[in-house]
């Protein structure tokens, strides 16, 4: 419903303008929610839980910051020039990464093409993508009902961000 | 020995890395679905891939309950003093109603087939059984059923093969094309110290590394040896050893001296390779997404629906899932690639 | 475990020598290396086999006239209906051992005594077991199997009566294709070759984009670059029960090669004298012994503590 009136890009555009600060408690939230209901995301990360994550959408301000540890999930986003250093990072567009969590995207076919980039520990970052390639309909689907009165909006956005590649990435 | 009758329906074996992949092939069509335990039991041992035995088990029951069988790849050779491993992932397949089990090493076979005479055996590519003689041998040694097929010949000789052979034949049809015989290469060992045969890795991740040059170009290594290096949006690959680009005396440049990185499609074939005999239509994949399963999937069991109702098959278009973005019929079309 | 009677073995040629230095290589091996046992016999690609027919029953024939034992290995890897000719025929051959090399050729020979190569897989005792029954003498073990298998390996052969071989010297079997990498690197394809091969008496190497050596090609065979040397070892591998040590021919003094291994094996010299001996052929490559060791298997480790 979103996607015919509204710009394209637009939510994208906007998230280039999100301030980090309120980033925060939505990305706990998403953090919280995934470790309650899919606690044998764990289990198949094994020792790679306990490292970290760097996500960085290159078309945005901030990058994002994941460290599983089943004791203390924490996701969190910081500009930029300020996140810490990971054991790992994954890097590609915001829409890329988010079709990838999403399930819709193939991470090898998209690694193959060059739009996504991984350095530092690549067993970890394997080790990521097939843990969290294990949760059925994806990541996405799954913490979109941890928004409680706000949760229409939040599968209202990711409808959105879905439609913005229209059919899946290797069906062009 | 098989006799040539009219094309039977071919059977879709699809794999799974997870139980979510696999509930993915089941959805998408597959007849059976392949999968790995959690550990170097198979050819697929990667980090945070494969099923426990309680997910098998709830694996199995899913795959059954909609007309679909779970074959379990136990496909990688025991070093001596580790057996007692590959002994219970076979129980454990056994206690989990799996209805074939994939082998390869001929320990491992023959305890299969002394201790479970009922439990089907089909012999894994990484056994490298590439002749009649050798198919037979596994077949009246062991009860073997099936035989997945190296992917080193072609259509015609495959042909051949199925008149000389007492079981099936399951043929790779899409995916990751190796070029080196299954079950015969220490490439990696030979680099990282971590054994295909022994581990069930290929290039194993946590020796994979790719570094981006000041000029965008991306350079892979594995251990300390430099596989490839991409130009800046050239189309890259993963960097397994018989996949790099190297230099040698009687090239002017480096070149693939195996072979690009490139995957098999053999959509085009289907028609053909049933006519020659292939009752099993195999998809490689267990290290991919359920997106990768789900279109992959999808596509060939459109496919064989269409050719077995005597249609002109639609084949999607599946490049943009292909190493290095190309993808080749390898050794089934012509002896040229040779 | 008590030490077993020591045989040096020469392995099979993976290379594709003119027919003449092919036949006077194996004259000299008969007149002067104190091997025991010599390995004839295409194993790597059905083209070349014809190119030494001529030669090859004198060649064995010299071989036995000087007491050494005469093995008839088959092909790696059989597809083609050449290759399946070839491997049929020297499994039929009479009055000497065969080497099975692949599955077909266990198939012809199951059932009398028969010697199992390395490029055979077999890792653990129930392949071990499962083969002795069917006739298998001795057995040359895989190029990448760490010390603790070989080990286990030893003690189950003792138990069936079969001896465990493992190469000691030279360029290792890494990998084996259907495609022709010597027949590529020229562009040409298996089919129309030419015999390019041969240009190369010890393989065509192959280096990294950063100029490092890393592999040689040799057909359809992939060889690693270092040369295999064990003499470090061979002491613990004695002690271990492994009888028989085989050595890959290459272009060097093999002669030379295998009286440092004859020496070693007696005791006449220290391993770290073999290893001086070794160095002094100037291969301009290095030693690797990593797979023994459990490690990457270019790898070169200095054992400290000399057995």
């Amino acid at each position: 419903m979103l996607a015919p009136i509204v710009d394209r890009f637009s939510l994208v555009s906007l998230l280039r303008f999100f301030p980090v600060p309120l980033l925060q408690p939505i990305l706990s939230l998403i953090g919280t929610q995934v470790a309650r209901n899919e606690p044998d995301i764990f289990l198949r990360l094994g020792p790679h839980a306990q490292k970290t994550f760097v996500i960085d959408p290159s078309d945005l301000p901030f990058v994002l910051v994941l460290r599983p540890r089943p004791e203390a999930p924490e996701l969190s986003a910081f500009r930029r020039a300020d996140a810490p250093r990971g054991h790992a990072c994954i890097s590609g567009t915001f829409l890329n990464l988010f079709r990838l969590i999403d399930g819709s995207l193939d991470g090898d076919a998209l690694f193959f093409s060059r739009e996504l980039r991984v350095t530092g520990d690549t067993e970890a970052v394997v080790a990521l993508r097939n843990s969290l390639d294990d949760i059925d309909g994806g990541l996405v689907q799954a913490v979109t009902g941890a928004f409680g009165p706000l949760s229409p909006v939040a599968a209202m956005t990711v409808s959105h961000f879905r439609s913005l590649g229209g059919r899946s990435h290797h069906e062009r | 020995m098989n006799d040539d009758t009219v094309p039977q329906r071919p059977e879709l074996v699809c794999p799974a890395g997870t139980p979510a992949s696999l509930r993915t092939a089941v959805d998408a069509g597959a007849d059976a679905v392949y999968c790995g335990l959690q550990n170097e039991t198979n050819a697929r041992n990667f980090p945070g891939l494969n099923f426990s035995p309680v997910e098998l088990q709830k694996s199995v029951a899913y795959a059954h309950a909609r007309g679909a069988k779970v074959l379990l790849a136990v496909n990688t050779f025991p070093p001596a003093g580790k057996f007692q491993l590959w002994k219970d992932a076979i129980d454990v397949a056994v206690a989990c109603a799996v209805d074939a089990i994939i082998v390869a090493d001929m320990g491992v076979a023959a305890y299969a087939s002394r201790n479970f005479p009922q439990l089907r055996l089909h012999l894994s590519v990484q056994a490298g059984a590439s002749s009649p003689e050798a198919i037979r041998f596994h077949c009246e040694e062991f009860g073997v059923r099936r035989v997945v097929l190296p992917r080193i010949l072609t259509v015609a000789e495959i042909a051949d093969i199925h008149r000389q052979i007492p079981c099936e034949i399951e043929a790779f049809v899409f995916g990751n094309i190796g070029m080196m015989a299954e079950g015969r290469c220490s490439l990696t060992n030979y680099v990282t110290g971590i054994s295909t045969n022994m581990d069930g890795v290929c290039s194993p991740a946590a020796d994979v590394r790719f570094e981006e040059e000041a000029d965008g170009a991306l350079t892979s290594r594995l251990g300390p040896f430099v596989i490839d290096r991409y130009a800046c949006g050239e189309s890259g690959g993963y960097p397994t050893i018989c996949k790099g680009r190297y230099a040698c005396s009687a090239q002017a440049e480096p070149y693939y001296a195996f072979e690009e990185p490139r995957s098999l499609n053999l959509s085009a074939l289907l028609p053909e390779l049933m006519r020659a005999g292939v009752t099993a239509l195999k998809i490689e994949g267990r290290q991919r997404s359920r997106a990768y399963v789900k279109e992959v999937v999808g596509a060939f069991r459109r496919a064989v629906d269409d050719i077995m109702a005597g249609r002109e098959a639609a084949l999607a278009n599946l490049i943009a899932l292909t190493e290095g973005h190309k993808e080749t019929q390898g050794a089934f079309r012509s002896k040229s690639w040779r | 475990m008590s030490e077993a009677r020591t045989e040096l073995t020469l392995g099979p040629n993976p290379f594709n020598w003119s027919p003449e230095r092919w036949r006077d290589f194996y004259f000299r091996i008969a007149d002067e290396a104190p091997v025991a046992t010599v390995y004839l016999g295409e194993t790597v690609c059905s083209k070349r086999a014809p190119l030494f027919e001529e030669h090859y029953e004198a060649v064995a024939e010299r071989l036995r006239g000087a007491g050494k034992t005469v093995v008839h290995s088959t092909l790696g890897e059989t597809a083609s209906q050449v290759d399946r000719r070839l491997v049929n025929d020297v499994c039929q051959r009479v009055g000497d051992l065969v080497e099975a090399n692949d599955v077909s050729a266990i198939w012809h020979l199951r059932g009398r005594p028969h010697c199992i190569g390395p490029l055979i897989n077999v890792y653990n005792e129930e392949t071990l077991r499962f083969l002795a029954a069917r006739g298998a003498r001795n057995v040359c073990l895989p190029a990448e199997l760490p010390f603790a298998a070989v080990s286990v390996l030893c003690g189950t052969a003792a138990a069936e009566g079969v001896t465990i071989e493992l190469q000691v010297f030279g360029r290792q079997s890494l990998a084996l294709s259907a495609r022709c990498y010597h027949a590529r690197a020229h562009d040409r394809t298996k089919d129309t070759c030419r015999f390019v091969c041969e240009e190369n008496a010890d393989g065509l190497p192959l280096t990294t984009l950063d100029g490092q050596p890393f592999l040689v090609v040799n057909g359809i065979q992939t060889l690693s670059y270092e040369y295999l040397n064990l003499a470090q070892e061979v002491p613990a591998l004695k002690t271990a029960g492994v009888s028989r040590y085989r050595l890959s021919p290459h272009s060097c003094d093999m002669v030379e090669v295998a009286s440092t291994f004859r020496d070693l094996l007696d005791g006449e010299i220290a391993p770290s004298e073999a290893l001086s001996r070794l160095q002094t052929l100037e291969l301009g490559t290095p030693f690797a012994n990593g797979f023994l060791h459990g490690q990457p298997g270019y790898r070169w480790t200095t054992i400290k503590n000399l057995i």
